[in-house]
């Protein structure tokens, strides 16, 4: 029972005002995009998504997003443990940059990518010289993901190597084991939980980002056109029916994923 | 404060926590409430300060109703099991808290403060933060505060369970001085027996949500009116068919009754030690432990084990070694009922009269 | 080990990180101090620079009253059921798992001009899709779990001992929450700040959609430097990026600073 919160008689309307708040805000949209998708009935949904450049770019999207991820994992696995247990030069300064993304407006990040590797850019231009082509093209995708969820996968570790008993490690060696042996057997499936529910944040944002990709994509249709730019495109050319067809498609996978994180989070929380 | 509850219930959905539990607490009496974590204890004290409110039953206090009274106007003062403190304010804003909330005039608040800074012995701590004070300091500051705004009753949820041993002794009388001298209503519950007979005016034995047994510790030991209330005040043996003990053969007429045996019940050495040697019988020592004070003895009297403790001034038994063994009475209990059977052959059977 | 970890984070974070930040220091500078005070003073610039400082306040104000209030509610209120919080709960965190594109099409789908209810507000003279309100509703929705998920952990971490101690001492609500509970989580309301204040000020994706990006009206910040790019603009573009990423720099600092104070309490 809680005593702050006990009834007096403006309560009732303000705890309906705070409800209501959450409903109309929160609830109410989402549920308006799934009856908008399918307010004509089925055909038309099937239509919208069985569109040729509409799939291309919702599977699009999700290999990209699935590269960057497991980059993701490989490079913010590394990062977040050398952060966490080396004392080095620097260190807090990079620990704290670790969240430039989280503040650094998605559109200001793609336009750092397009002018860092872009056309007339040293690195754009070595790149073309060597023969692969980066921006316009499926690597600045990637890249604008990679950009955008590299404080995921880092954040979810961090936590997990700080909590974990550094007595756990130095018994496995006085048992006798390599410190390969360690890491992959004591480290490893302590930290895994943070790595998998970190990846998923990750994949998940990494499907729904716009900002940064938009500017770096060329948005080819059929090429490099990812869904939320094909998402936005539908809306310009005033289709909100076969924007929404998309959007519950990536909706539904997005929440997929949030489900699955918050069950790995509280089985862990459980053990 | 007198108070009288009656026929109080709590549910928290499925989990009736606390059943049918009804008494009156006498103005100035010292009550605790004593039983096994989970038994409702907490539940019924979080009652009695509003802090929950019962599925149904009345708690009333001076003669009213206090049901529907939110905590703030009970006039109680609550000491939380972890204390509760407020973590950013100093021990000063701590205690004067409940008599800056009351508005009063601010000299006012700081004589009262200090006036309980230098009751609870915490002078010269009142700039420090709780992170600051050690855990008996921390519950002087708990108590002070909860007394500032001078409440009419003074509840407290295990006031001693966070303490070292060592401190808890010689908190646990400090308390007891301290709110004889107020002479304040106060109710503490507590799941530690040494603590609630040591402290307590009256005790009461709650289990399961049901209200044992009420009494002062002394009664309760003696006259344990459930088996319940027998086996858990004190240590004890329960002894499966005690007809086959000498001097309780008249239990037959009872079956289906065990017996409950406290080690004071029994007597333990050497055959020439004991005043009617008829009334004992054979046993053999199966282990000692020093228990500091005395020796703790465990006897096999048959198929029984019985437990007992003997004095350091008395020759030391060594296990193995055969003993006699005397059982003053014993505590019968069955499905109905429950009584005290004092040893049959006890009574000297030729009496010399002088 | 340890000789080939360090040097190689460092890389990472060069690459990653300080090389497009740097790059977006440099190039804004390329046309020299005028360039780049020629591309900030446009009109259109410091109208959309007004429009994002605008929305940013609006909605950092809302967010951090309506998110306290519900982590409060999540985390203390009992006329909640318990599974009725639990979904509450799970509910919270999904603007994080929407496309910002998609909140912004949402709120075109519920207010546009096609609906009912936006036919009804526009006939009662108030205009939401394509106008300022309509922003901000996309704003509230994407910044929406940010304060929730920084104030709840902490709630749930004091407990609720203290607010009891503090009305069996006779505090009501609004002292209690003053004096007890708001001390406690001070530090995590201004982190949600600092992260609502982000967001807000890079939202791009709703805002873009929900805003029409209508030059002089409905710009703001990053749907301008959006603008100038695909108009090859780049020198203005960077000029606003620049202004936006410094402001950033600022709020991480900020963030870095609040997340120490946090710890301590």
């Amino acid at each position: 029972m809680n005593v702050m919160l006990r009834s007096r008689w403006w309560s009732f309307g303000f705890r309906s005002a705070i409800v209501l708040y959450f409903i109309v805000l929160i609830v109410l949209p989402i549920l308006g995009v799934y009856a908008q998708s399918f307010s004509l009935g089925w055909p038309p949904f099937r239509a919208a998504v069985t569109d040729p450049l509409a799939w291309k770019s919702v599977l699009l999207t999700i290999r990209l997003a699935l590269i960057a991820t497991v980059i993701n994992v490989l490079v913010g696995t590394m990062v977040g443990w050398v952060l966490i247990r080396y004392r080095f030069f620097g260190r807090r300064i990079l620990n704290s940059l670790v969240d430039l993304p989280f503040a650094l407006p998605t559109a200001v990040g793609g336009l750092m990518i397009l002018l860092l590797l872009g056309p007339g850019s040293a690195v754009g231009e070595a790149a073309e010289r060597l023969g692969f082509q980066i921006v316009f093209h499926e690597p600045a995708i990637v890249i604008a993901m990679l950009f955008v969820t590299f404080p995921f996968v880092i954040r979810a570790v961090q936590p997990l190597l700080e909590e974990m008993d550094k007595s756990e490690e130095e018994a496995a060696y006085t048992l006798g084991a390599s410190k390969a042996k360690t890491f992959v057997q004591v480290i490893f499936p302590t930290i895994l939980p943070g790595i998998v529910s970190g990846a998923m944040l990750a994949f998940a944002r990494a499907l729904a980002e716009f900002g940064a990709v938009v500017l770096v994509a060329g948005n080819i249709p059929g090429k490099t056109l990812i869904a939320s730019v094909y998402i936005f495109g539908e809306v310009e050319s005033d289709n909100p029916q076969g924007a929404a067809a998309v959007s519950i498609v990536l909706l539904t996978l997005s929440f997929l994923i949030l489900w699955s994180v918050n069950v790995i989070q509280s089985r862990r929380g459980r053990a | 404060m007198q108070i009288e509850v009656r026929n109080l219930n709590k549910s928290f959905g499925d989990f009736h926590a606390v059943r049918n539990v009804s008494f009156n607490v006498e103005k100035g009496h010292l009550i605790g409430l004593l039983g096994p974590s989970g038994g409702g204890k907490t539940s019924i004290l979080r009652m009695l300060a509003g802090l929950e409110s019962p599925s149904s039953g009345d708690i009333v206090f001076e003669g009213k109703r206090v049901n529907e009274l939110p905590p703030q106007e009970r006039g109680i003062g609550f000491v939380f099991q972890n204390y509760a403190l407020f973590k950013h304010m100093t021990v000063f804003d701590n205690v004067a808290f409940g008599l800056k909330v009351k508005k009063q005039a601010k000299e006012r608040i700081r004589a009262r403060v200090m006036e309980l800074i230098e009751l609870t012995g915490l002078k010269g701590f009142e700039h420090r933060y709780p992170h600051q004070l050690s855990g008996g300091q921390r519950q002087r500051v708990a108590f002070a505060r909860a007394l500032a705004p001078e409440p009419q009753l003074l509840l407290l949820d295990e006031p001693f369970a966070a303490i070292d041993a060592k401190i808890r002794q010689e908190l646990r009388s400090w308390l007891k001085d301290m709110i004889e001298r107020l002479g304040i209503t106060s109710i503490f519950v507590t799941h530690d027996q040494d603590e609630a007979i040591e402290v307590a005016d009256e005790i009461m034995i709650i289990s399961k949500g049901r209200l044992e047994q009420k009494g002062t510790p002394w009664d309760i030991y003696k006259n344990p009116q459930t088996q319940f209330v027998a086996s858990f005040i004190g240590e004890s043996t329960i002894v499966e068919d005690v007809s086959k003990l000498k001097g309780f053969a008249n239990a037959t007429s009872w079956p289906d009754t065990k017996a409950l045996i406290r080690p004071e019940y029994i007597e333990v050495g050497r055959l020439s030690e004991f005043r009617i040697p008829s009334a004992t019988e054979r046993g053999r020592v199966k282990h000692i432990h020093f228990r500091g004070s005395e020796w703790l003895v465990e006897v096999e009297v048959g198929s029984n084990l019985l437990i007992t403790y003997r004095s350091l001034e008395k020759d030391i038994l060594h296990p193995g070694e055969e003993v006699s063994v005397l059982v003053h009475r014993a505590y019968l209990f069955n499905e109905s009922d429950s009584w005290i059977m004092e040893n049959a052959l006890k009574e000297d059977p030729m009496p010399i009269h002088i | 080990m340890k000789k080939l970890w360090i040097p190689l984070t460092y890389v990472v974070f060069l690459v990653l990180l300080i090389a497009p930040l740097i790059k977006i220091f440099t190039g804004a500078w390329a046309n020299g101090w005028g360039g780049f005070i020629e591309a900030v003073a446009r009109p259109q610039s410091l109208h959309a620079l007004w429009m994002t400082f605008l929305i940013t306040i609006i909605v950092t104000v809302i967010n951090t009253l309506f998110g306290v209030m519900l982590a409060l509610y999540l985390v203390r209120a009992d006329w909640l059921g318990r599974r009725m919080k639990q979904l509450l709960n799970s509910v919270v965190d999904l603007p994080f798992a929407v496309s910002p594109v998609i909140g912004g099409l949402m709120i075109v789908l519920l207010l546009g001009p096609n609906t009912v209810l936006g036919a009804f507000f526009e006939d009662a003279g108030f205009k939401v899709v394509y106008a300022m309100p309509g922003m901000i509703i996309a704003t509230l929705f994407v910044t929406f779990p940010l304060m929730v998920r920084e104030v709840m952990p902490v709630l749930q971490e004091i407990g609720a001992q203290q607010e009891e101690a503090a009305s069996t001492l006779g505090a009501y609500s609004w002292y209690t929450f003053w004096h007890v509970t708001w001390p406690s989580i001070r530090w995590g309301v201004i982190y949600g700040i600092v992260l609502t204040v982000a967001r807000c000020m890079g939202e791009f994706g709703a805002v873009l959609v929900v805003s029409g990006n209508i030059i002089n009206k409905t710009q703001t910040a990053t749907t301008l430097v959006y603008q100038d790019v695909e108009n090859f603009n780049v020198i203005a573009a960077n000029s606003l990026a620049l202004i936006l990423a410094a402001v950033s720099v600022g709020l991480l600092l900020l963030m870095e600073w609040a997340k120490k104070r946090k710890e301590v309490h």
